[in-house]
């Protein structure tokens, strides 16, 4: 018999990781050599004389320097926020503060391509993730509370809402516009002016929002923008003129601003660290709860303070869970993060990146069991393979502390009490995941984990309607939604 | 196959997300497709198509001009692939099995009453065998999706265990009309009867009833394979049809296919496209790719 032709092409489309290069342009994004305070509506050169410089954690190469802002310059804009507040913003009716709010986030979305690529060069997080999620999620921020501004009253009926006065503010660097976002537009639309501190490692977006509200006209004062490192935002905490604080960062920066401000009349919202438990039971949609236990971890390196670091897995179902997950591994894509096909870009600084290390070593020294992707690494820049630990316990302290990188500990347990028990058994309390088909057993879950966003068959979802904040360790206050309008409000009698 | 296969219940209801599901799928979407990768996936996009015509007005002459498409894609581009199949209902196998030749292209042939199933298992089971006699290497059989939804799924594994037996040596692709079976939940469930009754490809849609292939069907089926795999070492095939016109889609089912199955499933053998425009857009792309240009549709020939 003659033999067929043979038409079978064999795996000429590359295999995933090997996809051609998709960069997008950072020719599209202009970065300045270097950038000054913006205190009172104007780009002022720092009291300190000081600038440092902020690296691409991709290539370690230098994108910019930006000023280190000292006391002096904290007392300046603060007292230009203060001048603001008295003279301009609080007597300016609602729905005009409103107008500004909404003409800052339509100049974010117009600007939303140039703001993704500087992200991403400055945080190195992904740019499908800057774009997909951080610009429009930041832009939205603004939209929403633009709203709410001349609604208060409804907010809150039969109370009168009174600002606060002048709010200081200090973000991290995970999300760095995002989290700017998420503090200036609510304290705009509650009539409240901004001294802001954008993180060290990633002060670039900070900056460039800085140009927007310049650009959009709004009063100055009313938002100042500061660069520098712990000692300028332990001057904005201390500053006697600040009425209210707003940190994200770490429970351990945390607890110092709490003891600063103890005996003081400044009020505060601080949003801390986390170990979330992703808790998978038998009768889940496994390959889903794969994929979400997937972004929940890896989403932006791990650099999530309520990432799902922690995994919980029903025994029955455990060996299939590890098998899918471990498989999922491999596809991920890790590398440079200006790629578009990148899933998993560099960790945000050498230090997290030892950090990270760090714990990796502790894991094995521990008996864990670690399982890494595959995949190999850029020879320059700051990368970590996507990897997972099982064999682990409640004692180890990969499960206990907070690594803020993309490690996930992996536990399994029988009952649902075991789990509860297991999943709140942690100083933190920020958010937790559920996955089952089984409607009864997530509205069981959900009332009795200490934590203060509890997913269901998903991970990681955030909308600005909806409050977000923690239990214990994990800080207090909430923001976003209508819940995040009263941490900046005196809520008094007519 | 020597492993030992033990069937599953199949009165369990099976578990999808369907939110999870579309995330996922909306995922594989947002990979760009570049250069000398996308030309290799369009290359490959050729080659797995199953160039389909399923029409009441088929004709001879229609057949044998498909079939002489199948062989010549385009000829301004040397070297190009052949498709996988030319699928055709079974009075035209003969025609295409001649039109053919020995150019290694197979023919596949719809059967048991294509396209809604409502026949006696008599019917079914002469349907498929006159499409093997006359030399089809694949038949394309439809399930009863009136007594999958009824919950008889004994009755839907026995009639595609008895068509894979009718099949002889010819591959069976099993077409699950997931346009009719409506939830995620179903697909997975008919996915899993498929396979477990003998299928060695399962397939989306006939082509007749909207919606037809989506990402997420296909998307379950390949993770219903992939689990098939791991339980039973048993490699199916997988042929979303229906729907796919496009390039850009095409490409996008094989990134999904290739992070969800790997390569083994990236080659005609275990992944195929059922459409009948996919091609030319395909060429229209492989042109550009190679000149720069687009060219006019009138360039490619409509078969």
């Amino acid at each position: 018999m003659a033999k067929e032709k043979d038409n079978t092409l064999r795996l000429k489309f590359d295999s995933s990781r090997n996809l051609a290069p998709a960069p997008e342009s950072r020719s599209a994004a202009k970065i300045d050599s270097k950038y000054d305070l913006f205190i009172n509506g104007k780009f002022e050169k720092p009291d300190s004389k000081k600038y440092f410089d902020t690296i691409n954690p991709a290539d370690e190469e230098k994108l910019s320097e930006v000023a280190e802002a000292n006391e002096a310059d904290v007392d300046k804009a603060v007292k230009a926020a203060r001048n603001a507040y008295d003279k301009t913003w609080k007597k300016m009716p609602a729905k005009e503060r409103a107008k500004y709010i909404y003409r800052i986030a339509r100049m974010m979305q117009e600007k939303a391509r140039e703001l993704a690529i500087i992200e991403t060069l400055d945080a190195g997080k992904p740019i499908r993730e800057s774009r997909d999620f951080d610009i429009p999620m930041a832009a939205n921020h603004f939209f929403y509370y633009a709203g709410w501004a001349d609604k208060l009253e409804y907010a809150f009926p039969n109370r009168k809402a009174n600002s606060l006065g002048v709010a200081g503010q200090i973000i991290p660097w995970n999300f760095p516009l995002l989290m700017a976002a998420w503090k200036i537009a609510p304290a705009l639309a509650t009539g409240n002016t901004v001294v802001l501190k954008a993180s060290e490692t990633t002060p670039l977006t900070a900056m460039k929002l800085a140009e927007i509200i310049q650009e959009a006209d709004l009063p100055p004062g009313v938002v100042n923008i500061l660069t520098g490192a712990g000692a300028t935002g332990a001057a904005i905490v201390n500053h006697p003129d600040v009425n209210k604080i707003a940190f994200t960062g770490s429970t351990e920066v945390g607890k110092i601003i709490q003891r600063a401000i103890a005996g003081t009349d400044k009020k505060a919202t601080l949003e801390l660290g986390g170990k979330a438990a992703n808790i998978i039971f038998e009768d889940a949609p496994l390959d889903q709860a794969v994929e979400g236990v997937i972004n929940g971890i890896f989403f932006n390196q791990g650099h999530v303070c309520c990432a799902g670091s922690r995994l919980f897995v029903q025994e029955s179902v455990f060996d299939e869970v590890i098998r899918k997950i471990k498989d999922r591994l491999e596809s991920l894509i890790v590398g440079n993060p200006l790629d578009k096909n990148t899933d998993i870009g560099a960790i945000n600084s050498r230090a997290q990146l030892d950090t990270i290390h760090k714990y990796i070593k502790i894991g094995i020294n521990e008996g864990g069991e670690m399982f890494e992707s595959s995949c190999a690494l850029p020879s320059k820049g700051f990368y970590c393979r996507p990897t997972i630990f099982t064999n682990v316990s409640q004692s180890s302290r990969i499960s206990q502390e907070e690594i803020f990188g993309p490690v996930l500990a992996i536990q399994s347990f029988r009952t649902d009490d075991e789990v509860i028990e297991k999943a709140n058994n942690t100083p933190y309390g920020l958010s937790a995941g559920v996955w089952t088909d089984k409607g009864s057993k997530i509205f069981n879950l959900t009332t009795k984990l200490r934590a203060g966003v509890v997913w269901a068959n998903t991970f990681n979802k955030f909308d600005p309607t909806s409050p977000f904040g923690g239990y214990k360790e994990s800080g207090f206050g909430r923001e976003g939604g209508l819940h995040g309008l009263s941490p900046y409000l005196n809520l008094g009698s007519y | 196959m020597t492993t030992k296969i033990s069937i599953p219940d199949f009165s369990i209801p099976s578990r999808i997300d369907q939110v999870g599901v579309e995330e996922r799928a909306a995922r594989f979407t947002k990979r760009s497709i570049k250069n000398e990768t996308k030309t290799n996936g369009l290359l490959l996009t050729l080659n797995m198509i199953d160039l389909t015509t399923l029409e009441g007005k088929d004709s001879e002459g229609k057949v044998k001009q498909l079939c002489s498409k199948a062989m010549h894609l385009h000829e301004a581009y040397p070297g190009l692939p052949t498709v996988a199949a030319v699928c055709v209902y079974p009075s035209m196998v003969k025609t295409a099995k001649k039109a053919l030749g020995n150019s290694g292209i197979k023919v596949a042939s719809v059967a048991t009453a294509f396209p809604s199933g409502q026949s006696s298992a008599e019917i079914k089971l002469l349907d498929t065998k006159l499409a093997v006699d006359d030399g089809a290497d694949e038949v394309d059989m439809v399930i009863s999706r009136g007594r999958f939804l009824q919950g008889d799924y004994n009755f839907v594994f026995d009639e595609i265990a008895a068509i894979k037996e009718a099949c002889g040596k010819a591959r069976l692709k099993v077409i699950l009309e997931t346009g009719e079976l409506v939830t995620l939940d179903k697909v997975r469930k008919a996915s899993d009867i498929a396979m477990y009754a003998g299928a060695d490809f399962i397939k989306t849609s006939t082509g007749k009833i909207s919606p037809a292939a989506t990402m997420p069907v296909t998307l379950v089926m390949l993770e219903a394979i992939r689990e098939f795999y791991y339980k039973t070492g048993i490699q199916i095939g997988m042929k979303p049809a229906g729907g796919i016109s496009k390039s850009k889609l095409a490409l996008h089912y094989l990134v999904m296919l290739n992070e969800t199955l790997g390569e083994d499933w990236m080659n005609n053998q275990w992944f195929r496209f059922g459409a009948s425009s996919l091609a030319n857009d395909v060429l229209m792309q492989l042109m550009k790719q190679r000149t720069g240009v687009y060219q006019s549709s009138n360039y490619f020939s409509n078969d």
